[in-house]
């Protein structure tokens, strides 16, 4: 686990089974029943044909990083753990999630790097999703 | 039906501190919308539609109408971020097209330096309710992070270089020089922008706005109005605004929502970038205006870093002359926000106001562009095209 700050996410029953996943370390993704679709963020409304109705579907938890950042001056309670590594990974599924790179030097991060999921627990049980350099 | 020419800019007011301790929100909205007023040439009682966005406090419309006594017609609280001030033009034109009212004031006040407090209850409960919420929350996505990112993928897809960027502030810095009331008046070099300290690599410091209090208001009126006026006006001649999400997941962070926002002010307005003698571009980071310029069509996509070094975007020569008032790297970003600010210069050359020596000369034809929320996720864009009187 990294010691970047964690916060409870709000757990809705919308997402309830997305946050149940990460307290067993799975990564789930919720997939459109009509069109088949992967969505990201997690819901149950399909943006891509517009109805209702996923089934959730186990992630690879590996994918590579469309972009990442340095940021060296944080908001908040992240002034203190700057500096870190901010970035959106292309999952294996398709989607581009927000996350942190973690358990490596942010100078050799790069685009196209792979990378595979990482869980820091949180005390009301979600864990929530960073990425750590494959190899 | 198109709205070319169907409402013009009468007034146009800058307030003209960058930090106020000793006034409300609510007071510098009236302070500003008591200049633009005057510069119009009209008063309180001629205004019947009010235009504002989430910078304004309490119920937002209906607290301004009330605070300034405005009996209105038409209300519109459109709220696109920084991009808000441009759709609010383009939807005070529609409006007096439609008969829905004669003159619109449209007003922007805001006060992040000296009352931070003042800026922020309402953004937090808007993401704290937000449904992508517990998604982004936990990643520290500061506010130049999230444009960090959209930097660092448009160096790796086309070669920009930070050189490149930090250009478009040193333009921005030549033009502040002029401005006895920039934020930054100092003209900076490209080494000053590359040796600040870096925020959320690859941005500098110096790569970002300014912080400031103050606001900014115009005024929009119908044809038959502009004709009384001893006022020299600005005719609107096209808008476009297009908001742009995550799509599903999908990004792309190496455009804006000014990729669809342009073409449509473009259309409307009957010309093409090469048209267009002067243009004010949001500017809340070098990035902004890179991506902006390519989406808008001056240059191709990638070809941004390119097209702004050589000094291109120096008044009055460059091949595109840019936020002449210094813009929101160096002059002013009022309520975090610079929307309002490059309407104002863009009327200001149109009238043959700015400062000499960056007035554009004989300028015919500009180019207002907004932008709101984060290149990283949530973003709105909004463009007009402004014409001279008789256009």
């Amino acid at each position: 686990m990294s010691d970047l700050p964690t916060f409870a996410p709000p757990v809705t029953p919308e997402t309830k089974p997305f946050w149940d996943a990460t307290a067993e370390g799975r990564l789930v993704l919720p997939r459109c029943t009509s069109c088949q679709t992967v969505i990201w963020y997690p819901r149950t409304f399909c943006p891509a044909c517009h109805t209702e109705g996923v089934e959730w579907i186990e992630a690879t938890g590996e994918g590579t990083v469309y972009s990442y950042t340095v940021t060296h001056k944080g908001d908040g309670p992240w002034r203190d753990a700057s500096p870190y590594v901010m970035a959106y990974v292309e999952l294996d599924e398709g989607p581009r999630v927000l996350t942190n790179i973690v358990e490596c030097d942010p100078a050799t991060v790069t685009v196209g790097q792979r990378v595979s999921v990482r869980w820091d627990p949180t005390e009301e049980g979600p864990a929530i999703p960073r990425f750590a350099p494959v190899g | 039906m198109t709205i070319r020419g169907k409402a013009s800019i009468a007034g146009a007011y800058e307030h003209p501190l960058r930090v106020i301790p000793d006034r409300t929100v609510a007071q510098v909205h009236a302070d500003v919308a008591v200049g633009a007023l005057a510069d119009a040439g009209l008063s309180m009682d001629d205004v019947d539609g009010y235009f504002c966005a989430g910078d304004a406090p309490g119920f937002g419309g209906f607290s301004m109408a009330e605070y300034l006594g405005l009996q209105l017609r038409h209300i519109d609280t459109t709220e696109t971020g920084g991009s808000s001030y441009l759709c609010h033009v383009g939807h005070a034109t529609a409006a007096i097209a439609a008969g829905k009212c004669s003159v619109a004031l449209v007003t922007l006040a805001g006060l992040p330096r000296s009352d931070p407090a003042s800026m922020m209850g309402g953004a937090r409960a808007m993401f704290a309710s937000a449904p992508e919420a517990g998604f982004e929350m936990n990643h520290g996505m500061a506010i130049h992070g999230g444009y960090a990112l959209a930097a660092r993928r448009h160096m790796y897809e086309f070669g920009t270089t930070s050189e490149q960027l930090a250009e478009i502030k040193v333009a921005a810095s030549h033009h502040a020089q002029f401005n006895p009331d920039a934020f930054l008046p100092k003209a900076v070099s490209i080494e000053e922008v590359l040796e600040s300290p870096l925020v959320s690599d690859p941005l500098h410091r110096l790569d970002c706005c300014v912080v400031t209090d103050g606001g900014g208001a115009v005024v929009v009126v119908s044809p038959e109005i502009a004709r009384d006026l001893e006022r020299r006006t600005v005719k609107v001649l096209g808008h476009g605004e297009a908001p742009k999400h995550t799509n599903n997941g999908r990004i792309d962070l190496t455009h804006t929502g000014a990729a669809w926002s342009g073409p449509r002010a473009f259309e409307e307005a009957g010309v093409t970038p090469g048209d267009i003698d002067y243009a004010s571009i949001y500017d809340s980071f070098t990035i902004t205006v890179l991506e902006t310029i390519e989406d808008l069509g001056f240059c191709e996509k990638g070809k941004g870093g390119a097209f702004v070094a050589d000094q291109g975007l120096r008044a009055p020569d460059g091949r595109l002359p840019f936020n002449t008032d210094g813009g929101g790297l160096c002059n002013n970003h009022p309520a975090n926000r610079g929307g309002m600010t490059k309407v104002i210069e863009a009327v200001r050359q149109l009238r043959g106001e700015a400062h000499g020596e960056v007035q554009v000369p004989d300028c015919q034809l500009a180019l207002a562009h907004g932008t709101g929320g984060s290149l990283a996720n949530r973003m709105g864009s909004a463009t007009l095209i402004l014409g001279q009187e008789d256009a």
